[in-house]
């Protein structure tokens, strides 16, 4: 039997997820489709979900507001695989502050243990494009697309750091700010950057993977 | 270099090397910001969402805690800027300021038609989006911003395909319909998304026929380069974001944009000229997120008072149509 992907359908750009989704299983010859879930019911019967890029505050407040949240941390909680990227690693992280205004009251899935600082990198005219070194997907150099970007500030344990920014063997003046900006906690993926965005779909078949294995589990 | 290396969205650019594109280092990595990837995906960010219209620090705040993915920073709501008549310039630069460090989400401004300087301060305060706007008084009748020359990226209203892909000709990175602003009446964006939709069937249909010449006859009616007319056709939809805008006031409306097609919706005076602009707002973005689905709109709109809405006026009497403003460019 084919794999499901959902992809988080509330607010961003889940179409661009959903194109990438469908190129990836193509280029992986995996049996499979993509699927925009927006109710509960839905993101209840699918084998991987993918939070989509957009604001963080407009998504979390509509996935509380119709119980998806719930739903959401109950699957990934019993090891359903989730990707989030940008928006969607910030829904995903168990702490979160504004560069310039602190605090945020948002809705979190508080399931990634995580930092996240939002907007690290400034406003849309910082945003920016860099190519990062991903071990897990290959050598080839993979082009981060950052748009009013978060970063990841501090990991706990059990988490494993994809890729960073300061990827400099010199980590002593990074070590107290470092740039981190894709992680891995067993099931679940966070990307500061959007991958699906840049034409190159191998986080996405690096996902796919993981949903397969836990489809065959 | 990789054969499966194709961008998910339309790249189509007028200018090989545009001067908006910054090459830095970020520490010692080299990094591009302002390319048109960058411009166009912030636009594709704020898709199935709601901007909206604010004008102080406590609406912003409102609009952020309702779910408004963006909030557009104006001096006077566009009724008022209506009934105030004479000259309407960009927004007080303390007023953005300090919006911009009370909220999370982006900020956006907007500029005069064709007025760079205008435009030029904006991007120094740090909005994220600038909307070049038909409801500011135009500052040159003749042309618009060439918009490349910026780092930052701009909207653009239209009310027919040839306006629109003139505007990303010029460099805009999304575009909204025009609406007619200020007068919490949706005909005329609904009139201008349907006008807008029946054009681009229209190329896509030549160019599945394969008549280029006659795409590039198209292209000379519309006074728009015939590379943007093949993309649209090829695509069969613009290729940039396109939200609806002007005149939407209740959660049927948004959702009426929605089911046309529309990528999002920007709300002027409909929230906050109404007298429940807290419920109003967040029933907004539910509609606006459940367009398909008629039971959760019915709940949006059991969310606001119809004896709340702002009273709206009938376009036949108006004397200003803000539409008009840039469209011969």
């Amino acid at each position: 039997m084919g794999i499901t992907i959902g992809i988080m359908a509330l607010q961003g750009d889940v179409e661009e997820n959903l194109n990438a989704t469908r190129e990836a299983l193509r280029s992986l010859n995996i049996d499979g489709n993509a699927i925009q879930v927006k109710y509960p019911e839905h993101i209840a019967g699918v084998d991987g979900l993918i939070i989509p890029g957009g604001e963080s505050t407009v998504i979390g407040t509509l996935a509380m507001l119709n119980g998806s949240l719930k739903v959401v941390r109950e699957r990934i909680s019993s090891g359903m695989p989730v990707m989030g990227t940008c928006a969607g690693m910030i829904l995903l992280a168990k702490r979160v502050y504004d560069r310039v205004v602190g605090e945020t009251r948002q809705q979190l899935l508080d399931i990634l243990d995580v930092t996240v600082e939002r907007n690290a990198f400034g406003r849309q005219i910082d945003s920016f494009e860099a190519d990062l070194k991903i071990k897990v997907i290959g050598e080839q150099p993979f082009k981060g697309v950052f748009i009013r970007a978060p970063v990841i500030r501090e990991t706990g344990n059990g988490v494993d750091v994809l890729a960073r920014l300061d990827d400099s063997n010199d980590s002593s003046k990074s070590k107290n700010k470092s740039k981190i900006v894709a992680v891995q906690q067993g099931n679940i993926i966070g990307t500061s950057f959007h991958p699906e965005l840049s034409g190159d779909t191998r986080l996405h078949e690096y996902f796919i993977r993981l949903v397969k294995e836990y489809k065959s589990r | 270099m990789m054969s499966k290396n194709r961008s998910t969205i339309s790249l189509i650019s007028t200018e090989p090397n545009p001067k908006g594109i910054r090459i830095e280092r970020m520490d010692t990595l080299p990094v591009s910001k302002g390319t048109t990837l960058l411009k166009r995906g912030f636009a594709h960010m704020q898709k199935h969402g709601v901007i909206m219209d604010v004008t102080s620090v406590e609406q912003a705040q409102i609009a952020e805690d309702a779910g408004a993915v963006a909030v557009m920073v104006l001096d006077k709501l566009p009724y008022d800027v209506r009934k105030a008549g004479g000259v309407a310039r960009t927004a007080s630069i303390k007023v953005i300021e300090e919006i911009r460090d009370h909220i999370t989400i982006p900020i956006m401004a907007k500029c005069r038609i064709g007025h760079t300087e205008e435009a030029r301060v904006l991007e120094a305060v740090g909005v994220d989006m600038i909307d070049e706007s038909e409801v500011l008084t135009p500052a040159d009748e003749e042309r618009h911003i060439w918009k490349w020359d910026f780092t930052v990226p701009f909207v653009n209203g239209a009310k027919n395909l040839g306006e629109a892909l003139r505007r990303v000709e010029e460099g805009a990175a999304m575009i909204r319909t025009k609406g007619e602003p200020g007068t919490g009446n949706v005909a005329e964006a609904i009139k201008h998304i349907r006008i807008l939709n029946n054009e681009v069937r229209r190329v896509k249909a030549v160019y599945q026929d394969g008549d280029m010449q006659e795409l590039i006859k198209i292209a000379r009616e519309l006074k728009v380069s015939y590379v943007y007319v093949l993309e649209t056709a090829r695509l069969g939809r613009l290729p940039v974001v396109n939200f609806a805008a002007g005149g939407i006031t209740t959660p049927a409306d948004a959702a009426m944009l929605m089911s046309l097609g529309c990528d999002g919706v920007f709300v002027g005076s409909g929230i906050f000229k109404s007298q429940d602009p807290m419920e109003r707002a967040r029933a907004i973005v539910i509609a606006t997120t459940y367009w398909d689905d008629p039971k959760m709109v019915m709940e949006a709109q059991k969310m606001i008072d119809e004896g709340k809405s702002m009273l709206g006026m009938d376009i036949k009497t108006l004397e200003l149509r803000m539409q008009e403003r840039g469209s011969e460019a």
